[in-house]
């Protein structure tokens, strides 16, 4: 297993060898985001701006309207809450080619706590106009998504998370910015999950499955533009769906979802994520069972659904 | 102070990929044009901001008629110098100096803030040829300054970045976030104007959150400073020279200006930050420009 973070680290230094464009921008956080690997192989393209947000992406949209690629990286809460202005207008607005770096996100980075914890990133940067968010389940995924936002020309957020997690994919996976995959195959319900909730939903899936449901268990690391093909057929297919993610119930893929079925295909469902409450310190396990998040909550969240289908 | 007529010619000899035939005389006649535009823009439109604009008219001017070294055929030319205007809100200056300077037809003007024109309130980078940033959430402006004089000192390129700061603006706590990291990276290839007339939207800017003393601040901060009469053309020009010359730390033109400049009865009021001029009070002010 490997952290996400650390995936990230060293695929951005990876990056940064056969693209001279890519600058990275750190808001004194590098050796927690990981951006240190950068760092160290290519100093006179890494900047460190203090603590000092607001500045960093104005910064990087000046360098992004020059030709380079900007990397800025911090906290989930400092980079999306505080300069959600300067997203917005310096970036957004014109449409810059800047790749803004969440890390710590949701609860599970226990060692911090609430003003540490992410669980609004997502809802932010999915209502600003023209922003493509991504929420990797895994190492793998993160590596690969690396270079395709890097390059895709235009404003990305993207999540990543702190601790190891169990893989979800290996290096057959192709990971396509707006596309889901199934990593498990259902009929009974769908389970449609993003970032370190794919992993649980898919344990989740092996509960179900010794007690005879089957559930579709699909990673939509997207969330926007989100897939709504892939959710419609979940809707269509299974009729029912439970979203898992590690996020404010309220504006991230639980409503994405909600907002695609409820037009498109409307069917049962149930939303696990965070309850429109802060976190708070503990152990990743501590938080899933107190936040009713873990496995065991997505299982029994699916029973509920299916027993709602008419 | 050196004769103002022989830096500017200087200053078009040196600078400007395309040389223009710029004297002191030309960038006083496109001042009093700008203002005319911007009056008839505000007038047309309904809407827009004549007390701001008048009062960066004249550096606006000396800048894209003395200094700045671009291609209007070329706007996205990538040695050319930039120049943000981050108090957005002056954006009629901007569109009139950037017709005038040949950016796009002067008769674009008068689609000022109509659906669908690309000249907007505020500045649009997307839609604008010329406009190097999209302002008017104020205090954005120097740091997207800092990230193109970055860009250049990586691609080791000789242009000079200038970005236009309100004093009003100047309260909001990202400009001083922008000012200290300017500083530690000594970035000599960029320079900030102050357009200090001392008036912001409620009232004079003193009464309302005091920003002085302002060269203090700055120099405390490590900048360069430099202090003019931001109305005459020959003072925003030398500045603009000697702060390229500094190569080891930013500069910041400190000018000294009158909000709503050119036409008294607009002079040094906030009551004309906003305001849109009835039919009286734009032909006294046309009458007045025009003499």
């Amino acid at each position: 297993m490997t952290a996400m973070r650390e995936a990230f680290g060293k695929a951005l230094a990876e990056l940064g060898e056969k693209n001279k464009d890519i600058v990275v921008l750190d808001a004194d956080l590098a050796s927690s985001t990981k951006t240190t690997y950068f760092a160290a192989q290519f100093p006179e393209r890494f900047f460190q701006v203090g603590i000092a947000e607001q500045n960093m992406i104005g910064i990087a949209a000046g360098l992004a309207s020059c030709g380079k690629i900007p990397f800025a990286a911090s906290f989930a809460v400092f980079v999306t809450k505080r300069p959600a202005d300067q997203v917005a207008i310096s970036i957004a607005y014109p449409g810059l080619n800047v790749k803004i770096v969440g890390a710590y996100t949701g609860l599970f980075n226990g060692s911090t706590g609430a003003s540490h914890m992410a669980v609004e990133d997502i809802s932010i940067m999915r209502a600003i106009p023209g922003i493509i968010v991504i929420d990797p389940a895994d190492a793998e995924e993160m590596t690969q998504a690396v270079s395709a936002i890097a390059e895709f020309n235009g404003p990305v957020y993207i999540r990543e998370t702190r601790d190891e997690w169990p893989e979800i994919f290996n290096s057959a996976y192709k990971f396509k910015i707006g596309k889901a995959a199934t990593v498990r195959d259902g009929t009974d319900a769908a389970i449609i999950a993003s970032g370190v909730m794919t992993s649980e939903s898919v344990k989740a899936a092996d509960i179900l499955k010794k007690e005879k449901i089957s559930v579709r268990v699909v990673n939509m690391s997207t969330i926007k533009p989100i897939d709504k093909d892939m959710i419609i057929s979940c809707a269509q297919e299974t009729g029912a769906i439970v979203t898992a993610e590690n996020h404010n119930i309220y504006g991230g893929l639980g409503s994405a979802v909600a907002e695609t079925i409820v037009e498109n295909f409307p069917v049962p469902m149930e939303r696990i994520g965070i309850k429109d409450t802060l976190g708070e310190a503990g152990s990743n396990s501590e938080l899933l069972e107190k936040y009713e998040m873990g496995s065991r909550f997505i299982a029994e969240a699916v029973k509920k659904v299916i027993r709602r289908k008419k | 102070m050196n004769d103002p007529d022989k830096t500017c010619k200087k200053a078009c000899k040196n600078g400007g990929k395309i040389l223009i035939n710029c004297d002191k005389k030309l960038i006083e006649e496109k001042s009093k044009k700008i203002r005319c535009d911007i009056l008839s823009m505000v007038k047309n439109a309904q809407v827009g901001h004549i007390g701001g604009s008048f009062s960066v008219t004249d550096i606006l001017a000396a800048m894209y008629f003395g200094i700045l070294n671009i291609d209007p055929a070329n706007p996205d030319w990538q040695d050319r110098d930039r120049l943000i205007l981050s108090k957005g809100h002056g954006a009629t200056a901007l569109y009139s100096v950037l017709a005038e300077r040949g950016f796009f037809p002067v008769e674009e003007l008068m689609s000022f803030a109509k659906l669908g024109s690309k000249l907007q309130v505020h500045p649009d980078k997307r839609k604008v040829p010329g406009v190097e940033a999209s302002t008017g959430a104020l205090g954005q402006g120097l740091s997207i300054g800092i990230g193109m004089a970055l860009a250049a000192r990586l691609d080791a390129k000789e242009y000079h970045t200038f970005v236009i700061l309100g004093d009003g603006e100047i309260q909001e706590g990202q400009v001083w976030e922008a000012a200290m990291f300017a500083a530690h990276y000594k970035l000599g290839n960029l320079t900030a104007i102050l357009d200090y007339n001392n008036v912001q939207l409620m009232g004079y800017v003193s009464e309302i959150m005091e920003v002085a003393p302002i060269r203090e601040k700055w120099i405390s901060f490590g900048w360069n400073t430099i202090e003019i009469n931001g109305h005459d053309h020959g003072q925003i020009i030398n500045a603009s020279e000697k702060a390229k010359k500094i190569k080891n730390k930013p500069t910041i033109i400190i000018a000294k200006t009158i909000k709503g400049k050119g036409v008294s009865f607009m002079e040094n009021t906030c009551e004309w930050h906003g305001k849109v001029p009835c039919k009286e009070e734009y032909e006294n002010a046309i009458k007045v420009l025009s003499d």
